[in-house]
């Protein structure tokens, strides 16, 4: 489809549905049917089988006329992570079940995958789905669950074979968060807010055709999850000077009490280093869309967190009277992370995250080092050891 | 505080484009056959024999000289994204030749001067058709470490001539100076030749790029253009030319990288591949991330020059600061991590590791550039801030 076809498209959505008239969620509906929502999927399911970048033509288009956004379309692990993982290994009923709720953000989703005893080595988790009958009775405890406390489903990955290594031993679900036995506690972070939860499944049952892709194809799966959950951190469209840096600069701009020569190189080395960020994503971003290798994004994200951290710290240092306070302890559950909405402190304390999350900055190293330079893997001891024999 | 241009989301192409990578393709090739390391670190030793037939070849057979000329002057009417590509390979092999102090930065002051009416335009167009033939090499005369806005004027218009000196010049055995100078009428810009100036070579830290002190006592020159498109056309060379080089300060850092990877995958020390352990998988893996963060700053730099020049002095103020850092990282790098062996004049690394510290000395230290860059973005070190 030319993007001239694609426009007449979205043209047609707007005079049936004008914006102006028309209630925002029966427009998303429209709009996920006449598959608006993301045109790289297929059709009948939001999509039209087009190139994934289209979809800027499509948003660009409903932008210019005021359409309503949608969005829980754009933000969040079901649409980041879950969606691309169902499409590519749901069934066809999974898929028409799960994937017009989810854009709609009718149905919001949740990521169980993080234990206690399994964070860098995601592969190792222990929490055992077993087999009885049609069904599978999860036991186990889950964390760093954002979202967990108002999730309908939850994307899970869980053990169901410990006799053999344990890339091998796991399989991926489709989790039901009001069935009985899951139990959703918040979990408070050094920010004092709970962006997350911990998980208990206590003999928590779930039918097979809650499985998604093959019995022991779990590791597979979830690697489709994470590369997109990669490519989502790393992949957002800046303005020169937006995020940390720009309350840096409002600080230096407003108040004249913090300047001073000898801190001034210091700031324009981390406004340089943000407008390198940005143009690296930039870049990154058009190598992506001429079909160039993926794993940068994990370049992306170290670069990320260095920047967070290293910005956050500096404003505490530039204004030292609001680094001694801090704005609020409250334990809030926030829908999403605003760090420019919050005070200094906030930031520095949260941006600690950054090189945690979603890969801590040593793995995503290595990861670098081996996929992106060719160097040497690392000496892995527990490869072909049963799971259940590694020492844990 | 209204940030006036670049500050949407990236439009420019940052990616290689097709034609970029053939002129990549065919300078790699010529410098493979004809610029091996050992040629060119015997310029340290006082023996030059590589750079005037390798330069012949980059200039006339490929035609580099006039790259950044236009067709209608004689050249063939590339622009910045061009020019950085070859100064990518250029910063790789360390090859010595004038290209970025003749055929980018004295050409650029040149070319700006094509559409300026106050300019002499027979002298313009008489001097950029022989440069970009590759009959003459220029130069700009300043100081090299002179930042795009750093003090121009170093040489006084006399009743009698040209006088005064600047120290280093770099690409100081060119044949025609490119002399901007201050007299009783104002600012003016001039050729001098060669014969005219008294150039002393100087022992330089980095011999792949000659320095001299270039003195002029009462020499004859002729007037280019006087008055304000005389700075101008200076200060547009040095932007130009801080710009480009960030490009030859990528290729220089990516070659460091390539050839330390390359070796410690075969390097063995314990029984094993040296690259295999992870202090040094984790350094590499950061120098990687620097070197694409760089890559994007200095490619972003050259589309502004090319496309978009209201937005080229913050985008070449952040690639210059960021681009020299990341060289001088990469040599020192590649020099450590090839332990003895890289700390040998048999070695390449020290011809990377001296042009790093150079280049990033050259048009502007980062300090510099970062000071500059504050008052373009408005945030100045003290007193108001726009």
């Amino acid at each position: 489809m030319t993007v001239d076809k694609l426009c007449a498209r979205v043209a047609e959505l707007l005079r049936t549905y004008p914006p102006a008239t028309t209630d925002a969620s029966v427009f998303h509906r429209a709009q996920f049917d006449a598959g608006l929502a993301w045109v790289h999927f297929p059709e009948g399911l939001g999509g039209l089988g087009l190139a994934r970048d289209l979809q800027d033509v499509v948003d660009t288009e409903l932008r210019a006329v005021g359409a309503p956004v949608n969005p829980a379309g754009h933000v969040g692990i079901g649409v980041g992570m879950a969606a691309p993982t169902i499409l590519a290994f749901g069934t066809p009923e999974q898929r028409s079940r799960y994937l017009r709720p989810l854009w709609l953000g009718e149905e919001v989703w949740c990521q169980l995958f993080s234990e206690p005893g399994a964070g860098s080595d995601l592969a190792a988790v222990a929490t055992r789905a077993v087999r009885e009958g049609g069904h599978w009775v999860v036991n186990g405890q889950k964390v760093w669950t954002s979202s967990a406390h108002v999730a309908r489903f939850a994307i899970l990955l869980a053990r169901t074979d410990p006799e053999v290594p344990k890339h091998r031993g796991l399989s991926y679900f489709i989790l039901d968060m009001s069935a009985p036995g899951v139990e959703v506690r918040p979990l408070r972070q050094i920010t004092g807010e709970a962006e997350f939860n911990e998980v208990f499944l206590t003999d928590v049952r779930m039918p097979d055709t809650a499985r998604l892709g093959a019995v022991g194809d779990g590791w597979k799966v979830a690697n489709a999850t994470l590369s997109s959950e990669r490519v989502a951190i790393g992949g957002d469209q800046a303005r020169r000077e937006s995020g940390m840096i720009s309350k840096v600069a409002e600080l230096w701009r407003e108040h004249p009490e913090v300047r001073g020569a000898a801190v001034h190189d210091r700031v324009m080395e981390r406004w340089v280093a943000a407008e390198v960020f940005r143009l690296t994503g930039a870049r990154l971003r058009q190598r992506l869309a001429t079909g160039a290798p993926g794993f940068e994004g994990a370049a992306m994200k170290v670069m990320f967190a260095d920047l967070a951290q290293s910005i956050s710290l500096l404003e505490l240092e530039l204004d030292p009277d609001a680094a001694l306070l801090y704005d609020d302890w409250a334990l809030v559950r926030p829908a999403s992370v605003d760090f420019l909405s919050r005070g200094p402190g906030y930031r520095y304390l949260r941006a600690k995250g950054n090189s945690i999350e979603g890969g801590t900055s040593e793995v995503l190293r290595t990861i670098v080092a081996e996929r992106v330079l060719g160097l040497p893997g690392e000496a892995r001891v527990d490869k072909d050891v049963p799971w259940k024999k590694v020492p844990r | 505080m209204k940030i006036p241009v670049g500050s949407g989301p990236v439009r420019l192409s940052l990616v290689e484009s097709e034609d970029e990578e053939s002129v990549r393709t065919v300078v790699r090739t010529l410098l493979a056959d004809r610029c091996a390391s050992d040629d060119v670190a015997a310029a340290s030793d006082g023996r030059h024999g590589l750079s005037a037939p390798l330069w012949r070849s980059l200039a006339v057979d490929l035609g580099l000289a006039g790259l950044l000329v236009p067709e209608e002057a004689g050249g063939a009417g590339a622009g910045a994204r061009e020019a950085g590509t070859v100064l990518e390979e250029l910063g790789s092999a360390v090859a010595p030749v004038p290209f970025l102090t003749s055929a980018v930065i004295a050409t650029s002051a040149l070319v700006h001067l094509m559409s300026a009416e106050s300019a002499d335009q027979h002298a313009v167009r008489d001097t950029l058709a022989a440069a970009a033939s590759g009959g003459s090499v220029l130069t700009l005369l300043l100081p090299w470490s002179t930042d795009p806005s750093g003090p121009v004027f170093t040489v006084r218009e006399e009743p009698d001539g040209l006088r005064g000196e600047a120290t280093p010049v770099a690409g100081a055995d060119a044949g025609t100076f490119l002399v901007p100078a201050l007299g009783a009428d104002g600012a003016g810009l001039w050729l001098v030749d060669r014969a005219a100036v008294q150039v002393t070579p100087a022992v330089a830290l980095d011999m792949t790029r000659p320095l001299a002190t270039v003195r002029l006592d009462g020499a004859p020159a002729r007037l280019v253009v006087r008055g304000p498109a005389a700075e101008e056309a200076v200060r547009t060379g040095l932007l130009t030319g801080a710009g480009v080089l960030a490009s030859e300060q990528v290729g220089l850092a990516q070659w460091c990288l390539a050839e330390t990877v390359s070796y410690l995958t075969v390097r063995r020390q314990f029984g094993r591949v040296v690259g295999g352990f992870q202090a040094i998988k984790h350094r590499l893996a950061d120098l990687h991330i620097a070197v694409e963060g760089a890559r994007a700053a200095a490619r972003y730099a050259a589309a502004t020059l090319a496309d978009e020049p209201d937005d080229a002095p913050v985008a070449v103020a952040v690639a210059a600061s960021v681009c020299g850092e990341v060289a001088v990282r990469a040599a020192e790098e590649c020099v450590q991590l090839h332990g003895g062996i890289g700390m040998t004049w048999e070695h390449p690394a020290h011809l990377r590791l001296k042009r790093a510290v150079a280049d990033q000395v050259a048009l502007g230290t980062p300090v510099r550039h970062r000071a500059r860059l504050g008052g373009l973005v408005g945030i100045v070190p003290d007193g108001e801030c726009r």
